[in-house]
């Protein structure tokens, strides 16, 4: 069977790549795009590690076939950073040593940013239940979790009272 | 090997016409449990038929009948949606429960619905909200109550050639307001022990004039518990009253044993649950 055309912008970038019918977009992603930053864990949706940001929702890649992404906007961790000026949350994850084997980060950071774009002040209970679908088995959570807290408060200072 | 074609049909014809044609072919909206059985060893499917090109399959609608959700609208949109957190507070909570962000930016309440789990956390939610299912196919249209879509574990009502296109759930009348628990060995991402939804109507004195519960993942379906709601009714919603459902909902309950618990766990959590969600409800229809 003949792969299928689909045409995406990924990371800002008009991006044409094949793939089969069957194909997850974190496959397409990874081999056909060229784009290894979003990373394979479970491969069932459990563990957060492919997280991309598809037409605006944080979506496991693994759970999307490729093809569905024919027309739609793609952000990966690679189109987190500006240039060579890192994202506030990538720095932050650097100061606060919030990894070990980096495997689960690219789907901390992009999951990440896309509660700060819906919620540019979280408190901590609500940083944690919307990463709770991103498993780390190296660091304990409490270095991510604060390197989140750390990179919104910097975005938005508390007024002090 | 079979090839596998990916099809995303603008209209729901042209979807009825795939899946009729097929019987091999399988209809997805975010694909949650569809690709993971895949990716777990299942045969795919000769198609996978993407519902989210269709209009009347996606988007949420609220007017003076009720609430309107395409089956394959994320479950992300329906937890954002303020007027559906306002109307069905229970059923967004429901919704809000199903698996990650992640999974809810992709999870849709009609593919919760279809794949018929015994634990699903919507099912509980949108039959004390009294949803009908609407169901189309190559012989026209038709609608079933919720509670008779589901007849057993991973089964449907769905004939061959048929597909979920929405759930249509009344507005509230006055006074009225649905809560729904479940109990999970964590405080996040697991599948319910024993879930269950309540509506509770009251009159102007605080009367409970009206009430539906359900428990989910005590039998192999969802399951309605008149005698629950009977013990309700009636009442100011005071703790006799709440016992009494609650036995009545752990005497309705028919629950098997696995890894997250025992038959007589989660008879006694049905029943706690039932008690609570009654309370919940019970305190958002006093502020309506």
């Amino acid at each position: 069977m003949s792969k299928l055309h689909v045409t995406s912008i990924i990371n800002g970038e008009p991006v044409e790549f094949l793939c089969e019918p069957h194909e997850s977009l974190l496959d397409a992603l990874r081999n056909a795009v060229g784009l290894t930053g979003t990373k394979e864990g479970c491969a069932t949706g459990d563990c957060g590690a492919c997280s991309v940001i598809l037409g605006g929702r944080l979506v496991p890649s693994c759970l999307v076939l490729a093809a569905e992404a024919e027309g739609q906007t793609v952000t990966t961790i690679e189109g987190i950073a500006d240039g060579e000026r890192l994202h506030p949350l990538q720095q932050k994850f650097l100061e606060h040593a919030a990894l070990q084997c980096g495997v689960c980060t690219p789907g901390f950071i992009v999951a990440a940013k896309a509660l700060l774009d819906a919620n540019p002040n979280p408190t901590e209970g609500e940083t944690r239940y919307w990463l709770a679908g991103n498993l780390c088995r190296c660091t304990g959570y409490d270095k991510i979790i604060r390197a989140v807290l750390d990179a919104a408060a910097e975005k938005h200072p508390k007024v002090s009272a | 090997m079979l090839a596998t074609r990916y099809e995303a049909p603008r209209s729901l014809a042209q979807a009825i016409a795939s899946i009729a044609a097929d019987p091999s072919a399988r209809v997805f909206a975010g694909g949650t449990d569809l690709l993971v059985q895949f990716r777990t060893g299942l045969k795919p499917p000769t198609a996978f038929v993407d519902l989210k090109q269709i209009p009347e399959l996606v988007g949420i609608t609220i007017d003076a009948s009720g609430l309107r959700l395409g089956a394959a609208t994320a479950a992300a949109d329906v937890v954002e949606h303020a007027d559906v957190r306002r109307l069905w507070p229970g059923l967004a909570e429901a919704v809000h429960l199903i698996g990650s962000t992640q999974i809810q930016g992709r999870a849709s309440v009609g593919g919760n619905l279809c794949n018929a789990s015994p634990a699903a956390d919507t099912t509980c939610a949108l039959i004390v909200n009294q949803a009908r299912c609407i169901i189309a196919g190559p012989g026209g249209e038709r609608s079933v109550p919720v509670e008779q879509f589901c007849t057993a574990p991973g089964r449907t009502v769905l004939q061959r050639g048929e597909l979920l296109v929405a759930l249509q759930v009344p507005r509230p009348a006055p006074r009225t307001a649905d809560a729904y628990l479940r109990l999970i060995p964590r405080t996040e991402m697991d599948i319910a022990v024993a879930g269950a939804g309540v509506s509770i109507t009251l009159d102007a004195a605080g009367v409970c004039t009206a009430a539906r519960v359900a428990i989910g993942a005590v039998a192999p379906t969802a399951l309605v518990v008149a005698e629950a709601a009977q013990a309700l009714i009636g009442s100011t919603l005071d703790a006799p009253a709440l016992d009494r459902a609650a036995r009545a909902a752990s005497a309705a309950a028919r629950p098997i044993d696995d890894k997250r618990g025992t038959v007589e766990y989660r008879r006694a959590v049905a029943g706690v649950l039932t008690k609570r969600a009654a309370a919940i409800a019970a305190d958002r229809a006093r502020t309506r």
